[in-house]
C-alpha cells in the first residue's frame, strides 16, 4: 500500500467545485480522500508533502504534443518529452501522429503507448485520420480506438478534402471521439512562413493570411452542422487545434452558441506573443499557425476568458538546434512548450487579465481531460487517478532553457518572465517531479 | 526616430539592414566614400592589404558582385568568390557551415547575396564575422540604398556628395518608387532609409505589387496613379518588373506598360523639370522604362553603378575597421 498526503495546500478542483484549503490523500494510485486542513491528522501516512502557500490542482492535461517517437529521437523521445511535461505540471499528454512512420496503425500506436518507452507520466495518442496523413484514405478508426487512440488528426496538415473530413467526423462520432483539425487551407497559405501583415512585409517574408485558418474552420463547422442534422443519433465532435485568429474564434463562438459540439485549444505562444517576436528572423518564433497580430492575440485571450476556447494546449514541437539554425524560410515549424505553459498562463491570463485560478485549472486540466473523455483525470474527486500538480501561484521566475528536460531547446521564452512555479507533480500516486 | 538597437548582437561593421544605421553612421560611410575616392591610388591600395574578404553569392548578380569585388581589390584586399553553382553549397552544406569554412580559411568579412530574407542575420550570428548584406530575398539591399543616396546627393541641386548629413538633408525632396515593391529589397531599403534624412517617399504600383501593408514600413505614402505620383517627384526610382509576377495580377503586360512605364512622353507631360531618374538594375528596356529615358541626361542609372563602387569601398573599410 502506497500513501501520499498533500497537506496545507489550497485545493482547486473545478470538477467537484472545490476552491478552498484542503488536505489531499492519495492511496494506491487513486485519490483516497479530501479533508479540511488537519483532517488527516490521525493518519500516519507513509509520505507527506507540504503544500503550504501552494495550489493543489488535478494534474495538467495537454491534448497536443509532439513526442517525436518513433523516428525522430534526435529531437525528443517519449521519455524526455514526458520528463519535460512532468516538470511543467502535466500528468497526461496526447501525442500527435506525425511520427516516422506516421501513427496510422495499431502497431505504431501500441509501440508509442508501451511502458517500454519509459514515460514519466501518462501518454495517450491521437492516431492519424488518413493513411500516412496523406489525406486520401481514412485509417481504421475502430481498430485504432480499440487500441487506445483518443482522437483522430492529420496534425501538421489539414484534412483538406471536405468529403474525407465529413467521413472522419462521422466515423469518429460513432466511436465517441473527436476529429482534431489543423485548420489551414494551403491554397491560401501557400509558401507563407509568418503572419500576413506589416511585419512580414517589412521582413520580406510571405504572409499567411487569417482566412487560411478561418475558412477551414467555417467549412468544418458546416460539416458538423450537416452531419448532426442528417444523423440524429450522432454528435460529431470537431476539435480545432491551436486557433490563432480572431476570425476563426468568432466562427467557433457562433458554432457553440448553436449547440454544435465544436471545441478548440489555444497555445500559450499565441496568447503570449505577436508576429513582432520574429524580430531578426528568430526561427524560434516560427511555428504553424504563426504568431499573429495584437488584435488576434487579444481575441484569443477574450476567447479564453469567455469560454469560447476550451483548453490550453502547448503544441510542444521540439527540433534540434541545427535544424532551427538555418534560413528562416527553411526552418521547421514549432517550439517547445511543456515547461513554460503554466508560467505563461498564470502571468498573462491570471495576473495581467484577471482570470481566476480556477479557470486556469479548468483550461489546463478539467476541460482537456473531458475533451478526450477521461473521466478519472482532470479531477481530484475520491476514486480518480492520483494525478496532482502542486504549484506556487505567484512565484516569479524566469525560464532558463539550459535547465529544460526536453532534448530540444527551441523556445522563444528563454529568459522570459514566468509567474507561478510547479513545486511537485504526482502521477499515479508517485512523485514524478519535485522542484 | 533612430531605431538602432542598443543591443547589437552582430559584429561591428556588419550591415544587415538600414534600420541598424544611425544617421551618424550614414554620414561616416558617405564621408569615407569621398575620402577613398580622393585618396592617392597607392595609399588606397594598401588599406586592406593582407586582409581577406569572401563574396558568398547564392544568386546571380552582375553589378553588386562586381562592384564589391572591384571595391575590395582597389583597397588591396584578397577576395574569394563562392557561388552556389560551384561549391559545396550544391552538396547541401548549410549556410552556417559554409560561413564557418570561409572563416577558417581566413575570411575577415563576408559579403552575402542570398535568396532567403534574413539569411545575413544568420550568417552574422553563426560566424561572428562582419557581414555585408548584398541583397537577401525580398528583404533588403542596404548598400543599394546608400549608393542611391549618394547618387541623389551628387545630382540634386543644392546638395553634393559632401553635403552635411542629418535628419533634414533631404527635406523638400520627394522620391517616388514605382513598380514591384512587394518583391523588391531595393524598395524596402530606400523606403526605410530616405525618410530618416527628411525625404518624402511615395510608393507607387498596382495593389498586387504594392499591398497596403507596405505602409507599415513607417514614413511612406502610397499613390496608385503613376502620373499623379510622377508630378510630385524630384527623384523617380523605377523598379524592374518580372513578367511572371504579373501572372497573378489583374494587369497584363500591356496594361502595366500603359499605366506605369516611364517613357519620354510621360516624362515630358508629367514630370517636373529636372526630375532625376534612378533604377537599381537590371533594367528591362521597353517594360518599366523606355530606352530613351534610361539613356537620357536626366537618368543617373550609370552613375548609380559608379557610386556603388565608392559606397562599397567605404562599407568594406568599415567592416574591417580600417581607418580611412
Amino acid at each position: 500500500m502506497s500513501e501520499l498526503l498533500i497537506r496545507n495546500g489550497h485545493l482547486i478542483d473545478p470538477a467537484s467545485g472545490i476552491d478552498e484549503p484542503r488536505d489531499l490523500l492519495l492511496r494506491d494510485g487513486r485519490i483516497a480522500g479530501v479533508e479540511k486542513p488537519g483532517g488527516f491528522a490521525e493518519l500516519r501516512a507513509a509520505e507527506s508533502l507540504d503544500a503550504s502557500g501552494c495550489i493543489v490542482a488535478p494534474g495538467l492535461v495537454d491534448v497536443h504534443v509532439h513526442l517525436r517517437e518513433p523516428g525522430q529521437g534526435h529531437k525528443e523521445t517519449i521519455a524526455s518529452g514526458t520528463a519535460a511535461a512532468a516538470a511543467g505540471g502535466f500528468t497526461t499528454v496526447v501525442a500527435m501522429p506525425n511520427t516516422r512512420p506516421v501513427n496510422d496503425s495499431v502497431e505504431v500506436l501500441k509501440w508509442m503507448l508501451s511502458p517500454e518507452r519509459n514515460p514519466a507520466i501518462h501518454v495517450l495518442a491521437m492516431a492519424a485520420a488518413s493513411i500516412g496523413s496523406e489525406g486520401e484514405q481514412l485509417t481504421d478508426f475502430a481498430a485504432l480506438a480499440a487500441a487506445g487512440a483518443v482522437g483522430f488528426t492529420d496534425d501538421g496538415k489539414p484534412i483538406l478534402d471536405a468529403d474525407l473530413m465529413r467521413a472522419a467526423l462521422v466515423r469518429a462520432a460513432e466511436l465517441g471521439l473527436p476529429v482534431s483539425q489543423h485548420a489551414e487551407d494551403p491554397r491560401l497559405s501557400h509558401g507563407a512562413i509568418m503572419n500576413h501583415g506589416a511585419v512580414a512585409f517589412r521582413l520580406g517574408l510571405r504572409g499567411y493570411p487569417a482566412i487560411a485558418e478561418s475558412s477551414i474552420v467555417e467549412r468544418d463547422i458546416a460539416l458538423v452542422r450537416e452531419i448532426a442534422a442528417s444523423h440524429p443519433t450522432l454528435k460529431p465532435h470537431l476539435h480545432v487545434q491551436h486557433v490563432s485568429t480572431g476570425a476563426a474564434l468568432e466562427a467557433i463562438r457562433r458554432a457553440k452558441a448553436e449547440g454544435l459540439h465544436v471545441t478548440c485549444e489555444a497555445a500559450p505562444h499565441h496568447f503570449a506573443l505577436t508576429d513582432e517576436a520574429v524580430g531578426d528572423y528568430d526561427t524560434n518564433a516560427k511555428m504553424n499557425p504563426p504568431l499573429r497580430s495584437e488584435d488576434d492575440r487579444r481575441a484569443l485571450i477574450d476567447a479564453l476568458l469567455d469560454k469560447t476556447a476550451d483548453c490550453i494546449a502547448t503544441d510542444h514541437a521540439p527540433h534540434a538546434s541545427w535544424e532551427k539554425e538555418v534560413e528562416f524560410d527553411r526552418a521547421p515549424n514549432g517550439i517547445t512548450g511543456l515547461e513554460t505553459a503554466l508560467g505563461l498562463a498564470l502571468r498573462i491570463l491570471h495576473r495581467e487579465h484577471g482570470m481566476p485560478l480556477r479557470r486556469v485549472v479548468e483550461l489546463m486540466s478539467t476541460q482537456p481531460a473531458r475533451l478526450i473523455g477521461l473521466e478519472n483525470r482532470g479531477t481530484l474527486r475520491v476514486g480518480a487517478e492520483a494525478d496532482v500538480a502542486v504549484f506556487h501561484p505567484s512565484e516569479e521566475w524566469s525560464f532558463d532553457v539550459r535547465q529544460s528536460r526536453s532534448k530540444s531547446k527551441n523556445t522563444p521564452f528563454d529568459g522570459a518572465a514566468m509567474v507561478g512555479r510547479v513545486r511537485a507533480t504526482v502521477c499515479g500516486g508517485l512523485v514524478v517531479y519535485r522542484a | 526616430m533612430d531605431p538602432a538597437p542598443s543591443h547589437f548582437p552582430y559584429a561591428p561593421g556588419s550591415l544587415l539592414a538600414v534600420e541598424h544605421l544611425e544617421i551618424a553612421d550614414v554620414a561616416g560611410i558617405l564621408r569615407s566614400a569621398s575620402k577613398l575616392e580622393a585618396m592617392e591610388h597607392s595609399r588606397r591600395g594598401a588599406l586592406l592589404a593582407g586582409r581577406t574578404i569572401a563574396l558568398l553569392f547564392y544568386e546571380s548578380s552582375t553589378r553588386t558582385r562586381t562592384s564589391f569585388e572591384l571595391a575590395a581589390k582597389s583597397l588591396g584586399a584578397t577576395t574569394t568568390l563562392v557561388s552556389d553553382k560551384s561549391s559545396s553549397i550544391e552538396k547541401g552544406e548549410s549556410l552556417k557551415d559554409t560561413g564557418l569554412t570561409l572563416r577558417a580559411l581566413g575570411a575577415e568579412a563576408i559579403v552575402l547575396r542570398h535568396p532567403s530574407s534574413g539569411a545575413p542575420f544568420l550568417l552574422a550570428l553563426t560566424t561572428g564575422l562582419p557581414v555585408l548584406n548584398a541583397g537577401d530575398g525580398m528583404h533588403q539591399h542596404p548598400s543599394q540604398a546608400l549608393l542611391d543616396l549618394r547618387t541623389m546627393l551628387a545630382r540634386l541641386p543644392g546638395l553634393g556628395i559632401d553635403a552635411d548629413i542629418h535628419a533634414g538633408t533631404l527635406s523638400g525632396i520627394t522620391v517616388v518608387i514605382t513598380g514591384d515593391i512587394r518583391h523588391s529589397r531595393v524598395a524596402r531599403s530606400n523606403a526605410m532609409l530616405l525618410p530618416r534624412l527628411g525625404a518624402r517617399v511615395i510608393l507607387c504600383g498596382p495593389p498586387e505589387l504594392l499591398p497596403e501593408e507596405a505602409l507599415g514600413m513607417g514614413s511612406v505614402e502610397m499613390e496608385r496613379d503613376f502620373d499623379r505620383a510622377l508630378g510630385q517627384a524630384n527623384v523617380a526610382m523605377m523598379l524592374r518588373i518580372q513578367k511572371e509576377r504579373l501572372a497573378g495580377t489583374t494587369l497584363d503586360l500591356a496594361q502595366y506598360i500603359e499605366r506605369y512605364q516611364l517613357n519620354s512622353e510621360r516624362y515630358a507631360a508629367r514630370a517636373r523639370p529636372g526630375t532625376l531618374v534612378l533604377h537599381p538594375g537590371p533594367i528591362i528596356r521597353g517594360l518599366e522604362i523606355s530606352g530613351e529615358v534610361a539613356d537620357a541626361a536626366f537618368s543617373a542609372i550609370e552613375q548609380q553603378v559608379t557610386q556603388g563602387l565608392a559606397i562599397r569601398r567605404a562599407l568594406l573599410a568599415r567592416a574591417l575597421r580600417a581607418s580611412v
